[in-house]
């Protein structure tokens, strides 16, 4: 203050500074100190993708996604089909430890068989995250639906519906051995066990086959025509559930709730028909740019694999007739490919 | 005193009035008009499969690519019908892959000689992978509205009698007239019977038996246009599932015996009445994935072990080349 007398001539002389230095700054830029390191981290790695199988609408859109999101930067990102045979997954994953990519994105198909796998995975310096179907091993990081929410929030939508009817509900269920089966049961009991009303006239496993589904469906709504809702695991096998009843001419009058990845024509266009009355969808990708953003931090903190381990479980949207028509409820395949 | 002697299909029959009748007795609601049909209708894309298996072992031989016929060319014609192309034309290029696919089979079986067995091992993979690879957009192909009108193949009654128990009924009268009122069924018997005696008295050989192995494709596409009918789509992944396994069952614990030469319609029938029985009785009772599993094993293990004794193998049989 001493240089200058007064407060206005200080506050002159800083903007002149300003004026003679700003246009040099920015001529020049500002380097952003940490996109370097970042896209080094990610540049000339490889992810690798196992899938239970390819080939349908959930698989094939965490494909596309994790896709559009890695390859910009330079990731290589291979594939090992499994082609639902737990023993090729198995030999896919040993394989890729000896050749030991940056990252496997792994989907399991029970809770035990790649245990002990991925956990090797993360010993030889390789980030592992599971997508959906979790085994009983965790690793960096699970992404995927919380299937006991979903399991309550279906049987919540077919309690409510039952509400002055018969009370009477069928579960279908997938493949026992399978996680997302065995955990939406589950949540389908917590909801059960507050309405002792309810009565279940049948719980079966159809397998994830929508021609067995159907099926069961067929029998007991013969047995009980006055069925007021269904509980289904998996929109896919859940067609022939749905087939089922309007066969029976019972579309409005039997409430199906089911799940599924929320594509297009799976999800909205069968919601819309009526066949479906609620579709908990977990969002493929939603999912997809999950995993991505959690591939890319893992690449670039540099933290040891297997020395953090989370959780992501994906918001659920709630497919009704009320937003069925909606742009953002469903995502379509071939848009996403694109 | 003489010897009673049962064939296993009097035995099957048997085990199949038992299990009615007590389920009869005992199960609410099953033997109702509506249940009986509904019994039916579920097994009835099996009982079509059956009959297609059965005309390749009664002719000595065995189709592991069933499940590929069914699976790929009706999947075939949904696929094409939701990229546009009109039903016609998808069907008539699913019926001309199954032509192929057939024609194949035959050939490698009856003029390359490779065992039925491993050649059908071999194309039926190729089919599917052919599917999954190069002609469908995902596993489950999805309905169309190009395709309205079609599903009354598997959907819907005729005369108050579900339409797949109605085409179950066709291709049992179908297989029937050709098996028993046709020369080329005599031909199969003969050749199933001993192919080599049947070369021997003049009847084309080869030609019979690739025959044989396109009509069972195209029933086994067929079977696959009711199922994708009736459960408005086409899951192809089918093709990875234990259903041959249900369709050979069908076909043996009929009383259609592997050492060809044996057998007709009416064993499939009883082979179909015997599963269809057992599954919509557990699933009135609803029992477990894994009781009805061990149920299913113990009757059939019954049945085989009943029907062991009761017609206890031979040298004659035993040469007849039983797999």
């Amino acid at each position: 203050m001493k240089h200058f007398g007064t407060p206005t001539k200080a506050l002159v002389a800083a903007l002149g500074l300003a004026a003679m230095t700003a246009p040099a700054l920015a001529q020049q830029g500002l380097d952003e100190p940490f996109q370097k390191p970042f896209k080094e981290a990610l540049a000339g790695k490889t992810v690798a993708y196992v899938p239970v199988a390819m080939n349908f609408d959930l698989t094939e859109g965490w494909y596309a996604g994790l896709k559009k999101e890695l390859e910009p930067f330079g990731v290589k990102f291979v594939i090992r089909d499994a082609n639902w045979n737990t023993n090729a997954g198995a030999q896919a994953v040993t394989s890729l430890i000896s050749e030991k990519p940056a990252v496997i994105v792994v989907h399991n198909p029970d809770v035990q068989t790649y245990a002990k796998l991925l956990q090797r995975a993360e010993n030889e310096g390789i980030y592992v995250i599971q997508i959906n179907m979790g085994s009983a091993y965790r690793s960096s990081a699970f992404v995927g639906a919380n299937w006991v929410e979903i399991g309550e929030r279906q049987t919540e939508g077919v309690v409510k519906a039952c509400e002055g009817k018969s009370n009477k509900i069928a579960i279908i269920q997938g493949a026992l051995s399978a996680a997302a089966s065995a955990y939406t049961l589950k949540g389908v009991e917590n909801v059960l066990a507050k309405h002792p009303e309810i009565k279940v006239v049948s719980s079966q496993a159809a397998d994830w086959d929508a021609a067995k589904a159907k099926a069961i469906t067929q029998t007991v709504l013969k047995q009980n025509p006055d069925l007021c809702g269904i509980v289904g695991f998996w929109d896919g096998m859940d067609i022939g559930t749905a087939a089922a009843v309007k066969e029976a001419g019972l579309t409005g009058k039997v409430f199906v709730a089911t799940s599924g990845g929320g594509e297009r024509k799976g999800a909205c266009e069968l919601v819309k028909s009526g066949a479906f009355d609620l579709n908990m969808s977990y969002d493929v990708p939603t999912q997809a740019a999950q995993m991505a953003g959690t591939i890319k931090w893992l690449l670039s903190s540099g933290v040891k694999p297997g020395s953090v381990k989370g959780s992501e479980y994906t918001t659920l949207i709630p497919i009704t007739k009320a937003n069925a028509d909606s742009q953002m409820a469903c995502w379509n395949l071939s848009d996403l490919k694109k | 005193m003489k010897r009673i002697r049962f064939n296993q299909q009097e035995i099957v029959f048997a085990v199949f009035a038992l299990l009615f009748m007590v389920f009869s007795i005992f199960l609410r609601g099953f033997l109702t008009p509506e249940n009986m049909l509904t019994l039916l209708q579920n097994v009835s894309v099996l009982g079509i499969l059956g009959l297609a298996m059965a005309i390749v072992v009664i002719g000595r031989g065995i189709d592991i690519s069933l499940i590929a016929a069914l699976a790929v060319p009706p999947g075939l014609v949904l696929q094409m019908v939701q990229n546009g192309h009109s039903m016609p034309a998808s069907l008539l290029t699913a019926l001309l892959l199954t032509i192929a696919f057939g024609l194949v089979n035959g050939w490698l079986i009856a003029y390359a000689e490779v065992p039925s067995l491993f050649a059908t091992l071999a194309t039926g993979l190729l089919l599917a992978g052919l599917g999954q690879a190069a002609l469908f957009q995902l596993d489950v192909v999805q309905w169309s509205p190009g395709m309205d009108g079609f599903e009354k193949l598997g959907q819907g009654t005729i005369l108050g009698i579900p339409t797949s128990i109605v085409m179950f009924a066709i291709a049992c009268i179908v297989v029937a007239f050709l098996l028993r009122k046709t020369r080329w069924g005599a031909y199969i018997y003969a050749i199933g019977d001993n192919p080599f005696a049947a070369r021997v008295t003049g009847i084309p050989s080869r030609p019979i038996i690739v025959l044989q192995y396109v009509i069972t494709a195209l029933i086994g596409c067929f079977a696959g246009l009711v199922m994708a009918a009736s459960v408005n789509s086409m899951p192809t992944r089918i093709f990875n599932s234990t259903l041959i396994y249900d369709v050979i069952l069908v076909v043996v614990l009929g009383g259609i015996g592997l050492s060809g030469g044996r057998g007709g319609v009416l064993n499939v029938v009883i082979g179909t009445l015997v599963i269809g029985t057992m599954l919509n009785g557990m699933t009135i009772m609803d029992i477990s994935y894994a009781g009805q599993n061990l149920i299913k094993g113990v009757v059939l293990l019954l049945a085989v072990i009943t029907d062991s004794f009761l017609n206890p193998r031979n040298e004659e049989t035993a040469q007849q080349g039983d797999i």
